[in-house]
């Protein structure tokens, strides 16, 4: 059966981590804005995460995550280095186009920095000007400060709670840079769907070009079932193969954030059924040991 | 055939038609006349010969019937069970102008479903010919040419963007009425033609077309990805909570094994009420799950009468059985919020039949003031679907209008080496013509590999003949240097 090595793994905080996977050939192929769908077991659900990096002389794939839920948590337990992912497919999606722009910000919100880090990394190498704004809740959470600002020309952090950096949102980091800067022309927003949102509503006064990358529910992720439709305008798109990314200021987010809840019913009975294995296996364990 | 009981088998994936026994096989194969004329094989996409098969099982031959079939037919359980025989070999079949016609297709999986048992597997003998041949998506025509290609010879490699191989098979059609062992069985047969399938793999992604024959070395591509693109009705509420795909609710229960959850770990929340709207054989799939996934009610909402439902006449018998309940000439207008942003209802009209359209079929319109609302916390569209995108984003292929595929008669693409067959070339068609375009691509691959069709009769004493070569085959000798 297929086998996709986990190379590294590196913990930013309790719940976010990130995984260096060996595939080679993915390697080669990745361009930002792509995506993989990740299986973890035979009996596991298909999972769509952002590529976050990729190194084409090791032949791996970075992948960065967050445990929210079932197979995030699980894999959080179970994603050593030398264990392997049963599935591992992709790179899905239209890479993102080449861009002219000349001065850009690369807004990463929480997990969101990961897949904007390629974007960021690409632009830089292209010869614009990048402002990066980066932001999560808190200080704890904070990961690849260093790493983002190697490639940026200015760095804004941003925490929710002040413990770092700018006190407030990503968008007061975006606000700030266009204050400096009004002649930005374009902006890429990558994170919850929320913080797109509003990165989306800060620029739109401006009528700065706002690229977001969608991360809706899929199954297969190659444009088979239509479940990860999202309205841009007034057309029905599918992320997996007419995006991710998408103009932001077309994009309906309402309906993007109802849809991404339609399985929260069922997420919660997997999160419960999956708790309730673990620690009947630990009382397992620790009968065994008592027996030994 | 024997059946399992509808009110039983409407709560359980088990198979719906138990096949036939020896000697219901026996007592069939007697039904058949052997006409000189063979109306069924006309009727039969890929030709088989279909009295000759008939009378084996009657001499109770039935290891000479398997020969029979797989010289035509590749995976003959699979066939028998979802050709749509009515429209094809049964429709055509002499005892059928005034009895039932002869069970071809249940005689044809009771062959199928013995060969599987009894192990048994028509394995010619191969020359390799170190051509290498690949081939994009694991469904029926992928899995045909592939069968071909290394009949012939050559080295295949078949890629599948799933983590398991079988496609449409797999992803689709559900359990109860083909069970994945039926299809891995026939992948087995594949694999012991020395046929390779791996899966997780997105060709056009991962590595594009142009990159199989410039770089991986392929000397030839089969294109046989599926439409892949479904429809959806664009009517007010497509986007709410409880509206989806027949392709995905079949993907999530069938493929993911959603049933099975929370042991597997994809939901397949199935709500009281199910509206599936579409009568073809994908929409009679999605409702019979449904109802085994444990909807109260299910209905069929279908804009044109029975007569014109596209499905097969046993699959519209079968959910009838089971509890479906149909509305023939009713068509959606818009889907209800419940204010949630969940499904509360499906509203529709009732719709006439008028003068015959470009398909021949009359044309539905709607009737005044006719709307009602249907009460349901599932709406399932099943009408059909576009051409997937990622193989024309991915690569030069020239593509037609509507996006699918453009290929000549003999399914060559417009980038030397690459065949494409199936519904990326056709939109959306049945098993059995896909595997019949995946043979035909493979006929006109080895043509331009320079392989002699074995297929292909010699016209003896005909005058275009070249040393017993067809003349009108080109390409027949392949430098190599």
């Amino acid at each position: 059966m297929s086998n996709y090595e986990i190379v590294k793994r590196e913990d930013f905080s309790d719940v976010t981590y990130l995984l260096e996977v060996r595939h080679p050939m993915m390697a080669r192929a990745a361009k930002p804005g792509q995506f993989v769908v990740v299986m973890l077991s035979e009996h596991g659900e298909r999972v769509p995460l952002t590529i976050a990096d990729f190194d084409r002389e090791k032949g791996t794939v970075t992948l960065v995550v967050q445990a929210v839920g079932k197979t995030t948590r699980q894999m959080q337990q179970e994603c050593k280095p030398g264990a392997s992912l049963y599935g591992l497919v992709g790179p899905m999606g239209i890479p993102t186009p080449p861009s002219h722009a000349r001065k850009v910000i690369c807004v990463g919100g929480g997990l969101g920095v990961a897949p904007v880090y390629p974007q960021a990394r690409a632009l830089k190498e292209s010869g614009a000007y990048v402002i990066g704004v980066i932001g999560f809740r808190t200080k704890e959470l904070v990961f690849w400060e260093d790493k983002f600002g190697a490639i940026c020309d200015e760095l804004i952090l941003c925490s929710d709670d002040g413990t770092v950096g700018l006190h407030g949102r990503v968008t007061a980091g975006i606000e700030q840079a266009l204050k400096k800067h009004p002649d930005v022309d374009e902006v890429i927003a990558i994170g919850p769907p929320i913080m797109m949102k509003s990165c989306v509503e800060t620029t739109r006064p401006y009528k700065i070009k706002t690229m977001v990358s969608l991360n809706p529910i899929m199954v297969d992720g190659t444009g088979m079932c239509g479940g990860c439709r999202v309205k841009v305008g007034d057309e029905v798109k599918f992320a997996c193969v007419d995006g991710p990314d998408f103009d932001g200021h077309r994009v309906d987010f309402d309906d993007l954030m109802t849809r991404l809840r339609r399985y929260s019913k069922e997420e919660r009975m997997a999160l419960d059924h999956w708790e309730k294995g673990c620690r009947m296996q630990r009382s397992i364990d620790q009968a065994e040991g008592v027996q030994k | 055939m024997r059946e399992q009981e509808a009110a039983a088998r409407a709560r359980n994936f088990e198979e719906v038609a138990r096949g036939y026994l020896a000697d219901d096989a026996m007592r069939e194969s007697e039904r058949c006349l052997l006409c000189p004329d063979q109306p069924c094989v006309s009727g039969c996409p890929v030709g088989i010969d279909i009295p000759g098969f008939i009378r084996r099982i009657n001499e109770k031959d039935l290891r000479g019937a398997y020969d029979v079939l797989t010289a035509t037919s590749l995976l003959p359980a699979i066939c028998g069970r979802v050709c749509p025989q009515e429209n094809q070999c049964e429709g055509q079949c002499t005892v059928g102008q005034t009895l039932e016609p002869v069970a071809i297709g249940r005689l044809e999986r009771f062959v199928g479903d013995t060969a599987i048992r009894e192990h048994w597997a028509n394995i010619p003998y191969i020359e390799p010919n170190g051509l290498k041949v690949g081939v994009v998506g694991s469904g029926p025509a992928g899995m045909a040419c592939a069968a071909d290609m290394a009949k012939a010879g050559c080295e295949v490699t078949v890629y599948e963007a799933f983590h398991q191989a079988g496609g449409v098979l797999k992803y689709g059609i559900p359990d109860f009425r083909l069970p994945n062992t039926v299809i891995d069985a026939e992948i087995g047969n594949l694999e012991k033609l020395g046929v390779k399938f791996e899966c997780n793999t997105l060709v056009g992604r991962l590595f594009t077309l142009e990159q199989m024959i410039t770089e991986m070395g392929y000397d030839a591509v089969f294109v046989g990805v599926g439409a892949g693109y479904p429809t959806m009705l664009g009517v007010p509420g497509d986007s709410l909570n409880g509206v989806l795909s027949a392709n995905e609710l079949l993907t999530r229960c069938n493929l993911m094994r959603a049933r099975e959850f929370p042991n597997f770990d994809t939901p397949q929340p199935i709500g009281r009420r199910v509206a599936v709207v579409g009568a073809g054989n994908t929409a009679m799939d999605a409702m019979r799950v449904s109802l085994r996934l444990g909807a109260e009610k299910v209905y069929c909402i279908y804009r044109r009468s029975h007569k014109e439902a596209p499905a097969r006449a046993e699959e519209i018998h079968h959910a009838e059985e089971e509890g479906v309940e149909f509305h023939w000439l009713t068509n959606p207008v818009a889907v209800l919020d419940d204010g949630n942003g969940n499904v509360k209802g499906l509203r529709c009209v009732r719709m006439e039949l008028g003068e015959p359209d470009s398909s021949g079929r009359r044309r539905p319109t709607p009737v005044a003031g006719s709307e009602f609302d249907f009460e349901c916390d599932l709406v399932v569209y099943a009408i059909g679907t576009n051409a997937n995108p990622i193989m024309g984003q991915t690569s030069g292929l020239r593509l037609n209008k509507r996006g699918y595929i453009d290929t000549d008669e003999r399914l060559a693409t417009s980038l030397a080496g690459v065949f494409a067959g199936g519904d990326i070339v056709t939109g959306a068609a049945t098993v059995i013509q896909a595997m019949g375009a995946g043979r035909r691509a493979a006929a006109g691959m080895k043509a331009y590999l320079g392989l002699r069709d074995g297929n292909r009769p010699y016209r003896d004493g005909a005058g275009d003949t070249l040393f017993g070569i067809d003349a009108g085959e080109r390409n027949f000798a392949r430098i190599r240097v």
